[in-house]
Formats: C-alpha cells, sequence, structure tokens
C-alpha cells in the first residue's frame, strides 16, 4: 500500500475564521474514502486545501512524490461557462495532460495516445470529436473523469459530483466509480452530500462538522453516534 | 474592387489605419475569445469608457493619449478582473459603474477646457485619421505577443478559459494568465479606441468570437474563425466606409453584425437539416 497522501492536524480557514480544525486523515493506493457533512461545514474548504489551493492555517500536508509531479486529477463542479463551450470532446480530455507539460507548448503523440486511451477506458471513444456542450450530463461527467485520469491515475478528487445528474446517470456514476478503484486501483477522494448512497460504496468515511466528527471505516461509521444523527436526518426525510 | 484598393493604399493615413486597425481587430478578436467565455465581455465595454476618460484628461493637460492611458486603463483592468472574481459586489453593476464615471470625467474636463468640439465626437466614435505611426508600431509589438501567447499557450489558454479550478489543481498559474489577458486587452482598447470609438471599440471583441461560435464547435475552430472573421469584416468595413463615405469605426460593426446574422442563419438551418434527417 503506497501512501498518496496524508494530513495530519490541519486548520483552514479565511481571513481569521477558522473553517476546517484539526483534520488528520491518509490517502493510500486504492482507498475509497468519502468526506461527508452539511453544507457550510467545511467539506469544500478542506477538498481546496488538499489540492493545494489553499495553505494550511496550522498542521501539515504530505504529498507522495508521484503525486507532485503530475498533479491530482480532480472532478470539479461543472460551471456556468461550460454549459455552452464550444470545445471538442478530445480537446477537453487532453488538458487533463497539462499538469505534466510544465513550459513546453504542444502535446506530444505520447499524450494523445494516454487521452485515446482514458477515452476508451470511459466507453466514450466514439465521443471524440462530438461537441462538449451537446453531451448528456452523465457523459459530460464521464469526459470530466477521462480528463482527471490524463493528469493521474492514482488519486481521483471529485467535489459533489452527482449534482444535477439524473437517477440512472447517477447509479451509472457510482458503478463507473466502484469499477475504478477495484478494477484499476484509482484511490478515491470524494465529497458529498449524498449519504444514503455513499453508505453502499466508499471503504473509509471522514464525517465533518468544522472538527471531524468521525474518521475510520464504514462499517463502524454505520454503528457510530454520528451516523445515526446524521442518516436518521436522512431516512426521515425520505419519508 | 482592386481599383478601389489600390486607390485606398494611396492615401498613407489609410494605409496607417487599415493595418493598424487590422492589426487591432486580430488581437481584440482572439482575447474575445476567452473573454467572452468567461462571461467577461463587459470588462471590454468597460475598459473603453475609462480609456475616453483618460484620453480627455490627458488632452486637457497635453500629456502624450497613449503615455497616459495605458497605464490607467492597464490599471483599471486589474481592477475590474479582481471585482469579478471576488465576486464580493455585482460584477456587471460594478462595471456599469465604472464605465459611466469614467466617461462622465472625461467630458467635465473636456468640457472645461476645450469645450465639446468634433474632438470628443471622434473619440466617441471613431475618426479614420487617429492611427499615427507610433500607434501602428504599438500595434505591431501588441498582435506579435498575442499572436504568441495563442500559439506557444494555447493548451494553458484553453484549460484556463474552460475550468479554473482544474487548471489551478493541476498547476497552471491561472492569474498569470488572467492578467495577461486582461494587460493585452488594455492595451488593444486603447490603440483601437481612436480609430472604432469609444462606443464601439468593445464590439471587435466581442463580435468575432460570438459569430464564430455559431457554426464552430471546437475550441480551435473558434479561435481561428474568430481570428480570420474579423480581419475580413474589417476590411469589408472600411472598403464600405471608404466607398459611401460613413463612419469608418461605425462601418466595421455592421458589417461584423452582417456576419453574426449570416451565421446565426446558417445555424438554425443546419439545425433544422439535422432533425429533419
Amino acid at each position: 500500500m503506497g501512501l498518496l497522501l496524508r494530513c495530519e492536524h490541519v486548520d483552514f480557514g479565511y481571513e481569521n475564521q477558522d473553517a476546517v480544525i484539526d483534520v488528520s486523515l491518509e490517502v493510500n493506493t486504492g482507498d475509497y474514502i468519502c468526506i461527508v457533512g452539511e453544507n457550510g461545514s467545511g467539506k469544500s474548504t478542506l477538498m481546496k486545501g488538499i489540492l493545494g489551493l489553499l495553505k494550511p492555517t496550522a498542521g501539515h500536508i504530505e504529498v507522495s512524490e508521484e503525486l507532485k509531479r503530475a498533479g491530482i486529477g480532480y472532478l470539479p463542479q461543472q460551471t456556468e461557462v461550460q454549459k455552452d463551450f464550444p470545445a471538442t470532446v478530445f480537446e477537453v480530455v487532453i488538458s487533463g495532460c497539462l499538469g505534466k507539460r510544465g513550459n513546453r507548448p504542444f502535446y506530444s503523440a505520447k499524450e494523445r495516445e494516454a487521452a485515446r486511451a482514458n477515452l476508451e477506458r470511459l466507453g466514450i471513444g466514439e465521443l471524440r470529436k462530438s461537441c462538449f456542450r451537446e453531451l448528456s450530463g452523465g457523459q459530460k461527467q464521464r469526459v470530466l473523469i477521462a480528463r482527471a485520469l490524463c493528469a493521474t491515475d492514482k488519486l481521483l478528487v471529485l467535489d459533489e459530483p452527482i449534482t444535477g445528474l439524473d437517477p440512472s446517470a447517477i447509479q451509472d456514476f457510482y458503478q463507473l466509480i466502484r469499477k475504478l478503484n477495484r478494477e484499476e486501483n484509482v484511490a478515491i477522494l470524494m465529497v458529498s452530500h449524498d449519504v444514503a448512497n455513499i453508505v453502499h460504496h466508499a471503504d473509509k468515511i471522514l464525517h465533518l462538522k468544522q472538527k471531524p466528527l468521525f474518521w475510520g471505516n464504514m462499517r463502524d461509521y454505520v454503528k457510530s453516534q454520528a451516523a445515526r444523527e446524521f442518516l436518521g436526518d436522512r431516512e426521515e426525510d425520505n419519508i | 474592387m482592386i481599383h478601389v484598393v489600390t486607390e485606398m493604399l494611396s492615401y498613407p493615413f489609410l494605409v496607417r489605419a487599415l493595418l493598424g486597425g487590422l492589426m487591432v481587430s486580430l488581437c481584440a478578436s482572439l482575447l474575445g475569445v476567452s473573454l467572452v467565455l468567461k462571461r467577461y465581455s463587459m470588462i471590454g465595454d468597460g475598459l473603453s469608457h475609462v480609456s475616453f476618460g483618460s484620453l480627455s484628461v490627458a488632452l486637457a493637460v497635453g500629456w502624450s493619449p497613449l503615455t497616459v492611458s495605458i497605464p490607467v486603463v492597464v490599471l483599471a483592468a486589474f481592477f475590474l478582473l479582481r471585482i469579478t472574481e471576488n465576486g464580493r459586489m455585482r460584477s456587471d453593476a460594478a462595471i456599469a459603474m465604472i464605465s459611466a464615471s469614467a466617461l462622465a470625467i472625461g467630458i467635465i474636463v473636456t468640457s472645461l477646457t476645450t469645450g465639446m468640439t468634433t474632438d470628443v465626437s471622434s473619440y466617441m466614435f471613431g475618426s479614420i485619421l487617429a492611427m499615427s505611426r507610433d500607434d501602428v508600431r504599438l500595434a505591431a509589438v501588441l498582435s506579435v505577443i498575442v499572436l504568441g501567447l495563442f500559439l506557444f499557450c494555447y493548451n494553458k489558454v484553453f484549460a484556463v478559459t474552460f475550468d479554473e479550478s482544474f487548471a489551478k489543481a493541476t498547476g497552471v498559474n491561472v492569474s498569470v494568465y488572467n492578467i495577461l489577458i486582461a494587460v493585452l486587452t488594455a492595451v488593444t482598447i486603447v490603440l483601437g479606441m481612436r480609430m472604432m470609438g469609444a462606443m464601439l471599440i468593445s464590439s471587435l471583441i466581442i463580435f468575432p468570437s460570438i459569430t464564430a461560435m455559431r457554426i464552430f464547435k471546437s475550441f480551435g475552430g473558434v479561435v481561428v474563425a474568430s481570428g480570420i472573421l474579423s480581419v475580413v469584416c474589417f476590411f469589408i468595413g472600411m472598403m464600405f466606409s471608404y466607398v459611401y463615405s460613413t463612419p469608418a469605426g461605425a462601418s466595421v460593426v455592421v458589417v461584423n453584425l452582417a456576419f453574426f446574422l449570416l451565421f446565426s442563419l446558417f445555424q438554425v438551418i443546419s439545425q433544422h437539416g439535422k432533425k429533419k434527417s
């Protein structure tokens, strides 16, 4: 098991205000980790910190050499800009290779090959020349995952990935992620509020409410106090 | 037609206007692809008004227009970019406020000093005589930089335009590119403004990319097409202006509009055809 990323007692905040306090967590090769919590619980802030977009105000983040070189495969939430963006699927996917390029201006044949391979891997090879804005929500998501895999296939970080997907696309999505995780050993770190589905998929969970309420295996989490309150509420909502 | 072109090229001021204008149009259209897609179109409009304000002040004080305008407009570009990025204030409102204020200051300064002369009107709506030799030189330097940016940093420009957060996470220095694009836009606007007019210059930024997006589906296609469109529209507009003695800036805008309508029509027809088949 290779260590990919380790946070030790990290705090994150904006202008004297702490958004995340004292989080310790470890991501190893092949992990499937989920970060849950209510809105404003600091999930997104922690995620930005892990991606290196925000400096920790306290504590220490250790990143493996491999991730430092290639960057982290990141699936951000889809933005307004992308809805009518003129770009082919291939243009989007190959932009994932950018982190490895440094300052060299053009993509090499190897990188084109990698982009093509990742498209095939996600079953969207035939969409290569299609226009990104004309795809369905689920197809767009696959394209963006392929892009993230071009950056690295060690760790995939997903930010609220199921927002805006229809129910059947959501199930497809979870199956795809599970396949990448189980069969290809891609470590998954997902921020989500879809707890009902996640308890069936993820192996480890971090429940955040500014401070971590729970960090550990999913089996233990389901029995914990934190989960009972959180999941209990959800189930009542569902009824 | 060839006869008209050779006749036009026999006037040195027209040669300067054509050369400078073509280069400014090309720069504006390339930068415009990124600005329009990032929903920053209004920045171009705001900057043109700031440019008008600073130009009026420069004229009143008697300094050279470019040395005052370029730093002021570049500063304004930084400022507009920051308020758009931070989202503390509604950016469209902020830009409208800045535009109107700069315009108001410019008008007051002008009316206090020289009075409302034809100079003001030519700043507002452009004048074919405005391109000086220095302007053309600066336009040449600018287009080398802009073309270099789009040639050698094309993939980064794409990444920054398409998805800033992903670009950041893969280690692209996003703010450097944003600032670079804002500064180059500022210089483009200052250079083009006196010829196209403060009220019309932003169309050079917006029209070509919007028109190209009607038909082209890839980012590369849109960039190349809007570059070509801008050059073609500018040239046709200038010829129209020469033949029918219409104002140059306005003629170029109307040609741009015509191409936009033509491309939109083409888009509607091709979509209709797809549905049928």
